[in-house]
């Protein structure tokens, strides 16, 4: 078990947010958690890196608990995070943006290699490198956040409504991409959507998450399948 | 020509002072509205351990960096807690208490301050003011070099990141309580420096040489040449430092001055006469016709 949150509560000023959520995320596995607006999804992933404390429950990583361990310790234990609207370091440039993705880790990943991957799969990132991150478009800030999160080789990645902001195709291309790097490099990834036909299309497993509860579990076909997912989550 | 020297004295000690805050302020993104209580405090430590200790300037030295270092580090540690408004508040509020130690312990010499402080030697010779600036611009050449060299390790970078997103810094690893310690620790050691060199020069300092004004007049130059920039904070010191000696009639009002530009400043240059966006680089892109960018861009 890579990452197993169990019966995690998390609370904004005494104001509960998730009440006793419990997800599995196994090595190698792409899941996705799917919910409607404030159902408590970011709220999930803040607590999984560390942004919000957990009132109750706990979180382990690698056989590890981490409910406690500030954010930079998680991170460098391997969880990275592409985080809601992307965050991009806007006075700095693509390139100084990536390498922050390295901090710390310079002589574990060969970054140079680690470049050329990511430079094949956004073109942007290679041609734009010296200009601030501020002057990509939304889009491209989200394909560098995305860069920026997986050029450390994490052990598991967590992206937070990648596909917001983008248009129809490159959606569909970054959860092609978020496909590529699960199958083909063996990335783990907890996957948060509003889009859930797409998310779950990708997914192995997914999570229903309804106002801070998980009311559904399972399969991901099986899922897209569910009549109260399809009535509710795929407008069917 | 005394005068000028003397002048140019002021302004690189000054300068070097300014680039310590900018450390704090425009790498780390971290208010410190008291600065020139480390300034006094470096000025102290060298004043005691010279007159009391009878330790040489340099014999003093490595002591007074250090003192500075370990009460930057202390200084730091509220910047943890508390941000932005409540950070300025703490801040000057420790420049009075400091203000206060130096001024009401007989131990300091209180209102009296400390006099007889030595000149500086360098090789059994004593410096003469002329000798001192040559010093004093030794110091500032190797302040700017630290400063630039710090822009390009993974701990100025991480700075720049804490300052902009502390929340997404972290969870790429940076610990942001080690980037904005570091950068008080640094910033606070080149004020002790700074307020070594100022002892020996002036060779009398009391209290009041380290008020809040002062440290207004360091955020000021700061904020005026450009925060988080390289040379912004030394073209500050200069053209702070030489206009009231242009305006000396203007003298009294030179903290009514100082508040109204840096409201002017903030107001329509943000970034400072040598940040991103200033009319200066502006214009200097469009003579040379040359892009630079990101926070290592000087
Ligand atoms: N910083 C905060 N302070 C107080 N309440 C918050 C805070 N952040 C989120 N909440 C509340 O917690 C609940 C869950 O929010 P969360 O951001 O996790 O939802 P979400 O599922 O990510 O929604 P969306 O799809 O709109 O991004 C919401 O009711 C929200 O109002
Ligand atoms: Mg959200």
């Amino acid at each position: 078990m890579l990452l197993d949150v169990s019966d995690l509560s998390v609370a904004y000023k005494g104001v509960s947010a998730l009440h006793s959520v419990s997800l599995q995320v196994q090595e190698g596995e792409l899941v996705s958690v799917i919910g409607a607006n404030g159902a408590g999804k970011t709220t999930l992933l803040k607590a999984i890196v560390g942004w919000e404390p957990a009132a109750s429950g706990a979180i382990s990583f690698a056989g590890d608990e981490v409910t406690r361990m500030r954010t930079h310790l998680r991170a460098r234990r391997g969880i990275r995070i592409v985080p809601e609207r992307a965050r991009v370091f806007t006075h700095m440039t693509v390139y100084e943006n990536l390498m922050m993705g390295v901090y710390g880790l310079q002589n574990e990943v060969q970054v140079g290699e680690r470049l050329d991957r990511l430079y094949d799969l956004f073109p942007i990132l290679k041609e734009r490198g010296s200009q601030l991150a501020s002057t990509l478009s939304g889009g491209e800030q989200q394909q560098l956040s995305i860069a920026r999160a997986c050029i450390s080789k994490p052990k598991l990645l967590l992206v937070d409504e990648v596909s917001m902001g983008l248009m129809p195709r490159l959606v569909d291309q970054v959860f092609e991409l978020l496909q590529t790097l699960n199958r083909e490099e063996g990335l783990t990834i907890l996957l948060v959507e509003q889009n859930a036909l797409a998310s779950l299309k990708i997914s192995h497993r997914a999570y229903v998450l309804e106002t801070g509860d998980i009311v559904l579990d399972g399969d991901a076909k099986e899922l897209l399948a569910d009549p109260r997912v399809r009535e509710a989550y795929l407008g069917v | 020509m005394d005068y000028l020297v003397n002048v140019a004295i002021v302004i690189s000690i000054q300068a070097i002072a300014a680039c310590g805050l900018n450390v704090i302020v425009g790498y780390a993104g971290q208010i410190s509205l008291g600065h020139a209580a480390f300034f006094g405090i470096g000025a102290y430590a060298s004043a005691m351990l010279t007159t009391k200790a009878g330790l040489t300037f340099w014999g003093a030295l490595p002591l007074v960096l250090l003192i500075a270092a370990i009460l930057g580090f202390l200084l730091g540690l509220p910047s943890l807690r508390v941000k932005e408004d409540f950070l300025a508040i703490t801040t000057i509020g420790i420049n009075f208490i400091v203000e206060a130690v130096f001024l009401y312990t007989p131990f300091f010499g209180k209102a009296l301050g400390i006099g007889g402080i030595p000149r500086i030697y360098v090789f059994g010779q004593r410096l003469n003011n002329q000798m001192l600036l040559g010093l004093c611009l030794f110091f500032l050449a190797l302040t700017l070099l630290i400063c630039w060299r710090f822009t390009r390790t993974w701990a100025g970078l991480s700075c720049f990141a804490v300052r902009e997103n502390e929340t997404a810094a972290s969870s790429m690893g940076i610990s942001p309580v080690r980037a904005k310690l570091s950068a008080f620790v640094i910033g606070t050691v080149f004020a002790g420096l700074a307020g070594a060199l100022y002892a020996h020069y002036v060779r009398f300092i009391s209290a009041g040489d380290f008020g809040f004004p002062v440290s207004i007049s360091m955020m000021s130059m700061v904020v005026l040449g450009g925060m988080g920039t390289l040379w912004g904070p030394l073209l500050g010191a200069v053209i702070l430092g030489i206009l009231p000696e242009v305006f000396r009639p203007l003298i009294d009002y030179r903290m009514f001055l100082y508040s109204l530009l840096l409201l002017l400043m903030i107001r329509f240059q943000p970034g400072g006469l040598l940040g991103e966006h200033s009319f200066v680089r502006t214009a200097f892109r469009g003579l040379t016709g040359k892009e630079k960018g990101g926070v290592a861009g000087v």
